[in-house]
């Protein structure tokens, strides 16, 4: 099988997989990167949400051929050594509940504040319409964007991210 | 993931040549991937052989020569909802384009995707009809255009042969007086399928109708014109008769069923309130 370049988090990966494989599933079972879930598998539910070439995607609706030579993000390379604000945010304001649909939405989110860094209520259902959380708990998670950067930070004192 | 892996071929296509040379041999096209990764997932998708387009810069771009506008098939949701000259002059695209899934989908689905994949609840089609817009195809036997009114055959068949790929979509820019509407009716707001939807352009003469363009999607096996409604409105005054008779005949247009999303009862009591919000200025 032919060979593909991979950028995931800043690291470059040579695979081999099948060129018709998800990218959903080359990151969660060939790199190991199970941040990323899987939800409804057919674009509705955006869990599998990343960066790829700097736009938000749906990991389950891309073949991976089509992410040969691109850059990809995950959760997992949103934090380096600290937690991002974004990530504090969510955790001080109650974004996240059972965890699952968290991933899409810190991918979604950040795709989000790239281009707006003050979005309004609208804006952010807007930016999250792709992104189910079965909990329910949108206020939490729409007040976790209204917030980011405003709230204390957990870990920042503590122990930095290993 | 309940596709089988072995039995899909997948490559990519170097240009745009290559792309049709295989697509002669039978492979079949990926774009976006929004509709056929969803059948894939589902183990759905015929076995086979697939082409990878979505990197050939021939189907790319939006282009502006005088007063023509060309939008390469690959022309994603996203860049659609974004470009300034379709927001000013051809509104409803850009509505359509916002209400397609939601942003991780608009940044992958293509305008050729959409087309190709013949959905009568596809988004753009509506759309297309009202500003009759002329689509161009290629294969390797050459180019032809044809008026987008043209394009669609019936439920899932169109004019688009197997070794054919979609290049670009051209639009007139001529209705810089005109009223430009767009209303989707669907579960909810993001990642909604429509239950019923409709693009209109209108001109009015003080309150006398001197052009009207009407056209849905999903109370159909294509998307429609309602050329039935448009006759017998233009000339018309716009009052509360007017407005109870194009109603009346808008039965005449739509042939909405009952499926999964909706009833037929459902869309065309919707569609004809739609139509009045129209009529009425509303939206």
């Amino acid at each position: 099988m032919k060979k593909l370049s991979l950028t995931v988090n800043g690291k470059k990966y040579l695979l081999s997989p099948h060129p018709f494989s998800r990218l959903l599933d080359v990151l969660r079972e060939d790199l190991k990167l199970t941040g990323t879930k899987e939800g409804c598998g057919e674009g509705e539910c955006g869990a599998c949400s990343v960066m790829l070439d700097g736009k938000l995607v749906n990991s389950c609706l891309v073949p991976v051929l089509q992410a040969d030579g691109k850059q990809i993000l995950t959760v997992e390379g949103l934090a380096k050594k600290y937690l991002t604000p974004i990530q504090e945010s969510f955790l001080n304001c109650g974004g996240a509940q059972c965890g699952i649909c968290t991933p899409g939405m810190l991918m979604a989110v950040y795709a989000l504040n790239r281009n707006n860094k003050k979005p309004t209520q609208q804006e952010i259902r807007e930016g999250l319409g792709g992104n189910l959380c079965r909990c329910t708990g949108y206020c939490q998670i729409i007040e976790s964007v209204q917030k980011i950067g405003k709230t204390k930070s957990a870990t920042r004192k503590g122990k930095p991210r290993s | 993931m309940r596709a089988y892996l072995p039995d899909y071929q997948f490559s990519s296509a170097k240009s745009l040549s290559e792309a049709l040379r295989l697509l002669e041999k039978g492979a079949r096209p990926i774009a976006g991937g929004t509709d056929i990764m969803v059948l894939f997932d589902a183990g759905l998708l015929a076995p086979g052989d697939y082409v990878d387009i979505l990197g050939l810069s021939e189907l790319k771009g939006i282009t502006q020569k005088k007063n023509t506008l060309t939008l390469g098939a690959l022309t994603t949701y996203s860049e659609v909802r974004q470009h300034r000259f379709l927001q000013t002059n051809f509104p409803i695209l850009c509505d359509g384009a916002k209400e397609v899934g939601a942003v991780a989908i608009q940044n992958r689905g293509t305008l050729g995707g959409n087309i190709a994949n013949a959905s009568p609840a596809a988004d753009f089609p509506p759309a297309l009809l009202v500003y009759e817009a002329k689509i161009h195809l290629v294969s390797s036997r050459g180019m032809r255009t044809i008026d987008y009114t043209k394009f669609h055959h019936g439920y899932k068949e169109s004019e688009l042969k197997k070794d054919e790929l979609i290049h670009s979509v051209s639009l007139e820019n001529q209705l810089s007086k005109h009223r430009h509407f767009w209303r989707k009716i669907g579960s909810r707001k993001a990642q909604a399928i429509s239950k019923t939807m409709m693009a209109g352009v209108l001109k009015l003469n003080k309150n006398v109708i001197e052009e009207v363009r009407i056209s849905f999607g999903s109370v159909a096996p294509t998307a429609v014109r309602c050329t039935e409604v448009e006759k017998f409105l233009t000339g018309c005054p716009i009052n509360k008769n007017t407005i109870r008779e194009a109603k009346q005949i808008l039965l005449k247009d739509i042939h909405p069923i009952d499926d999964i999303r909706s009833t037929g009862k459902y869309r065309l009591a919707v569609s004809q309130n739609v139509l009045e919000e129209f009529l009425c200025g509303i939206g």
